[in-house]
């Protein structure tokens, strides 16, 4: 088992949260990307996705969450009337953007399955669910037509599930079924969970254990996820933070900790 | 909405429904009035779903067919240009393809041989839209930074009302908003409505944003029949300008409570808080 950081109560001690290694790790989605635009969903994903663009992925572009392009890297929770805006994004865009590629995607999940399906329409049977959530939204098509991860805050059986109800987001096996013009856009990058981070890197496409983040243990992560994970014999950590992204996010992307508030350590 | 609500009053029934979607699907489903909706997503946006729409789905209530939100607007965009069906590979593997028996892919004449999802044109008897602007010719200003789908919406209809917040000459477009806030034609509408506040409790920015204390008050209300009842005979069973007017007096109500109850904290002291 791994050392818990020490001072691991908010933010302002020299101990990073689980908070804040979450995002750092989604801020590893976009990692290598270059002038893309970034949708970050949760408070973790939209801290990484600016992370990256002020360090190592400078050409990463942002929206204001509306109808426009921003031209800086706006804090959590600022106003957003007050951002310098650099292009026009308004909904069709959007759609002209995502079908051409040009996105790098990190959406949330209600379930997530093995092979990468995700589902955000309904629990239980679609025709009449149990509880209806928000509907596929825009997951078919994002998940055929450029990369995509996922955002888990709550890991658990019934988060990490052998099967989803509803895939909305397509996993490797159904975009393997549905042929060449499903595959060949098609990549989920990354699943980041409050307890680790896990990928598709097996032959056969089926979920990884990546990372555990520090303080987390591989059987807690076992007893958190409904399916068998593939184990690699050396479980990773998931990375510290360097001194600066924790000053960005602590001072300049995030100083009134929304972060803790999602994922308290 | 205040064409929804007209809908909500009238002896209109056995609809079905095409909305991206909001607290429209919501209101008519609870009215009884949707056969079959045909949506990407239903949302309140700052609330993830809506509480009537939810539990329409819930009892299977209602018929109907989920699409990715970029297959919806192909659809619309397919029935605007009078073509069957446009290509995508929007849906391809997802449940789209299983819950909707009737979506069918189609295989590249070319020589990629691509099987894409072929959207069938969604064509809709009639479309209800709302602008910030129009004149009495039909032709519609957006004042707002998405134009949205509005214009979409109009092109697949046989029928086609516009909605607006005021109707002005055309000669005063030109002073509110530059020449591409003009994007409703003439071409476009049947028949243009004045009604101020016709997009509450959603919102018409800038004329308004969404009217997040009122639509708590709506997804309260929808929880408890008693509470829902209360509200239709306030909001929904009256005319649109007395609906406007109980709206007001609801807003001065709800800040007088506010005021009351922090006058009562402030008299319980400090660290009574909440």
């Amino acid at each position: 088992m791994s050392t818990p950081p020490p001072d691991v109560e908010g933010s302002g001690g020299s101990g990073v949260t689980r908070a804040e290694y979450c995002a750092v790790a989604c801020a590893e989605v976009f990692r290598g990307d270059g002038e893309v635009m970034a949708s970050a969903f949760g408070t973790a994903p939209a801290l990484g996705a600016r992370l990256a663009r002020l360090t190592f992925a400078p050409d990463l572009v942002l929206t204001d969450g509306d109808a426009a392009l921003v031209a800086g890297v706006p804090a959590l929770g600022v106003d957003p009337s007050t951002l310098l805006l650099e292009s026009h994004m308004p909904y069709r865009k959007v759609f002209d953007t995502v079908w051409s590629g040009r996105r790098n995607l990190i959406m949330m999940a209600s379930q997530i399955d093995r092979t990468g399906d995700q589902n955000i329409s309904a629990i239980g049977d679609w025709a009449r669910p149990k509880v209806q959530l928000v509907g596929v939204r825009g997951a078919p098509g994002n998940t055929v037509n450029h990369p995509t991860s996922y955002w888990v805050p709550n890991h658990s059986t019934r988060s990490f599930v052998e099967q989803v109800d509803v895939v909305s987001g397509v996993g490797y096996a159904r975009a393997e079924a549905a042929g060449p013009a499903a595959t060949r856009f098609h990549e989920i990058r990354l699943v980041i969970s409050n307890l680790g981070v896990f990928d598709f890197e097996t032959p056969d496409h089926l979920m990884r254990l990546r990372s555990v983040h520090p303080g987390v243990t591989v059987d807690e992560i076992v007893g958190a996820t409904g399916f068998e994970l593939a184990i690699p014999d050396e479980v990773a950590e998931t990375r510290q933070p360097t001194p600066e992204e924790l000053e960005l996010l602590r001072t300049v992307l995030d100083p009134r900790g929304l972060r803790e508030r999602e994922i308290r350590s | 909405m205040a064409a929804v609500r007209a809908i909500l009053r009238s002896d209109l029934t056995d609809l079905t429904v095409v909305s991206y979607g909001g607290p429209d699907v919501g209101l008519l489903c609870a009215a009884g009035k949707v056969r079959k909706a045909v949506y990407g997503f239903v949302t309140l946006d700052s609330i993830p779903t809506d509480p009537h729409f939810r539990a329409a789905r819930q009892a299977g209530a209602i018929e109907c067919m989920e699409l990715d939100e970029g297959m919806f607007y192909l659809g619309l965009m397919a029935a605007s240009q009078r073509v069957p069906f446009l290509p995508t590979r929007a849906g391809l593997g997802s449940d789209v393809m299983v819950v909707n028996p009737s979506l069918r892919t189609v295989v590249s004449p070319y020589d990629d041989g691509e099987e894409l999802v072929a959207v069938p044109a969604l064509r809709l008897d009639a479309a209800l839209v709302h602008v910030n602007r129009a004149d009495a010719k039909g032709s519609g200003q957006i004042l707002g930074p998405d134009p949205f789908f509005d214009d979409l919406f109009l092109g697949a209809a046989d029928r086609r009302f516009m909605t607006t917040e005021r109707i002005v000459e055309t000669d005063h477009f030109a002073s509110e908003g530059p020449l591409q806030s003009l994007c409703i034609s003439r071409l476009l509408t049947d028949g243009v409505i004045e009604t101020e506040g016709g997009a509450h409790f959603t919102a018409c920015v800038p004329d308004y944003s969404r009217d997040e204390a009122f639509q708590k008050e709506y997804v309260a209300a929808a929880g408890d029949p008693e509470a829902w009842t209360a509200f239709t005979e306030r909001f929904l069973s009256v005319d649109e300008p007395t609906y406007q007017v109980a709206v007001g007096q609801a807003a001065v109500e709800r800040k007088a409570r506010i005021a009351a109850e922090k006058a009562a904290v402030g008299a319980a002291g400090p660290g009574e808080n909440r």
